[in-house]
């Protein structure tokens, strides 16, 4: 059997999947990136093999994307997070035709022509407010850690209007709230409405069309999706669970399955690895 | 001899100056603004007192200036920080036509005529980018006190050129340096640069006539004004009272206050004190 994997450094965690020939995700992990983007990539891939039950030999062709891809030494290519986000996001939706990856520290809009290719894109990753550092700061100006983000939101009514415009002069403002007895669901689902407000400020500059699909690691947040259903005022399209956050990780694997078969009608196969 | 206050509430520090007719200091305190922004002003204000000597009513006139003007309670009347910038750098460096006052949260452009009025100001306040908060998250990121941060960085050799705008993402850019084995006084020279250079760019949407003086906390820091000093290509004012430049101001429009009023009495009875 032949496997590929995909590794996916981005700016907080590091994603890696083991991909079959039949396109099956057969073992993933994740690891926090932190600064030594070498090691975390080594670590993510071995962790995802041994998940997979497989002989490290077994993955012939290795693809690294994200920001930190060309630390990745145990790649054998790399591509754009843009080019294996399209790649991942047409593989459970094969009629996007804008994406939406709103990551830790980085907002991504691209808008897809025919066969996943990027037509148009903008992305912002010079602000934190238009990121999730937003949502993550918000929660630890109340005291809240990242992974009570979810579950806080969820108990929100309504959100409290947070303008989004500084993700360090919101503290005031959050605190503010906080004081005169708002709720800190309410706050967190303001931030949530402030960062797709930008979102779809993005989206808009990519001329967005349908389907729609949203993806990175603050899609794992429900009322961050529905919230953006409502102002697109469409449907959005999904992966399930945990795959929101393996999307790029997976269409950079499925990007190695091509360039093998490519070598392979190459007759340059053999060489491979 | 009657005397004049100053109270400028700031979003960091509450600093009070009480000065005589002759225009002279008689008094200073500083002290944190904290969550009480009235008892702030109340504390400030009462410990000048003390410092001179002085009882309240000896204190003919008191405004406010500063982000928190309005909650100076016992104040006569309110100014803006701007004006009270303008005034007091004026009235420190007669030759100024610039002043570039940077806060906890803020960064200000002025540009003031001869006579110390506000002909031209910008400020960042949409962003945190350039002000001292870009500093309190070096010193959070590096565990570095504020105050050490300065004579830190002037033991810098070679500046890591820091490339983040955002605040918040400095601090992990901050973090990634040191695990990249950088030294910190070099990441902390290349802090105060990009700082500078912010700060340059403020000042020359209002245009940059000699002499600058630089007022507000953040001028104390000497790495701070070294570097802008080589940003600029010159040699900016700073005052050992520049952090208290704007109750200083503040003062001096209080005692205008006070001199007018007399004025008609003067004219009048031909009696003055």
């Amino acid at each position: 059997m032949i496997y590929t994997g995909g590794i996916d450094i981005g700016s907080t965690y590091t994603k890696a999947v083991v991909l079959s020939a039949e396109n099956e995700i057969v073992g993933r992990a994740m690891e926090p990136t932190g600064f030594k983007l070498t090691e975390v990539a080594e670590r993510a891939f071995g962790t995802a093999v041994a998940d997979a039950g497989i002989a490290r030999d077994d993955v012939r062709y290795v693809v690294a994307t994200g920001f930190g891809r060309h630390q990745a030494e145990i790649s054998d290519v790399q591509v754009t997070d843009l080019t294996a986000a399209a790649r991942g996001a047409t593989f459970f939706f094969p009629e996007t035709r804008t994406i939406l990856d709103v990551g830790g520290q980085t907002m991504k809009a691209s808008r897809l022509g025919e066969g996943a290719k990027v037509k148009s894109f903008r992305l912002n990753d010079k602000c934190a407010a238009g990121t999730g550092a937003f949502l993550e700061k918000t929660a630890r100006y109340m005291g809240y850690e990242t992974a009570e983000i979810g579950p806080l939101v969820e108990t929100s009514k309504d959100a409290i209007p947070i303008s989004g415009v500084c993700a360090v002069f919101a503290e005031s403002e959050v605190i503010n709230h906080l004081s005169q007895g708002v709720a800190p669901a309410d706050i967190m689902h303001g931030a949530i409405v402030s960062l797709v407000g930008r979102s779809v400020q993005l989206m808009k500059r990519v001329r967005m069309e349908p389907e729609f699909t949203l993806i990175g690691g603050i899609l794992r947040f429900r009322r961050m999706i529905d919230v953006v259903r409502e102002e697109l005022a469409s449907d959005v399209n999904v992966p399930d669970g945990d795959l929101v956050q393996f999307t790029s990780a997976l269409g950079a694997a499925i990007l190695g399955h091509r360039r093998l078969r490519r070598l392979e009608e190459e007759g340059v196969a053999s060489d491979v690895g | 001899m009657a005397y004049a206050a100053g109270v400028d509430v700031g979003s960091t520090q509450t600093k009070a100056v009480v000065i005589d007719e002759d225009r002279k200091i008689v008094s200073r305190c500083l002290t944190e603004t904290g969550a009480n922004v009235v008892r702030a002003a109340e504390k400030a204000f009462e410990e000048a007192l003390h410092g001179g000597d002085l009882r309240e009513e000896e204190v003919e006139y008191v405004v406010g200036t500063g982000y928190g003007r309005y909650k100076v309670t016992f104040g006569n009347a309110q100014v803006t920080e701007i004006s009270c910038h303008g005034r007091g750098a004026v009235h420190m460096f007669p030759e100024t036509r610039t002043v570039v006052d940077m806060g906890g949260q803020d960064t200000k452009a002025i540009r003031v005529s001869p006579t110390g009025e506000i002909v031209d100001f910008c400020m960042n306040d949409k962003c945190a980018a350039g002000t001292g908060r870009f500093l309190g998250a070096a010193s959070s990121a590096l565990d570095i006190p504020l105050d050490e941060l300065g004579p830190t960085a002037l033991r810098g050799e070679r500046a890591v050129k820091i490339s983040t705008t955002c605040t918040v993402f400095a601090e992990s850019e901050v973090l990634s340096w040191l695990g990249k084995g950088k030294k910190i006084e070099d990441i902390l020279l290349g802090v105060h640069q990009s700082i500078a250079a912010r700060s340059a760019g403020l000042l020359r949407r209002v245009g940059i006539d000699e002499e600058v003086t630089f007022t507000g906390g953040v001028a104390r820091n000497l790495a701070m004004v070294e570097t802008l000093n080589a940003r600029l290509g010159l040699k900016v004012n700073v005052s050992e009272d520049s952090h208290f430049m704007g109750a200083l101001g503040a003062a001096l429009f209080a005692l205008d206050r006070i001199l007018a009023s007399r004025a008609p009495a003067k004219s009048g009875r031909g009696k003055t004190t």
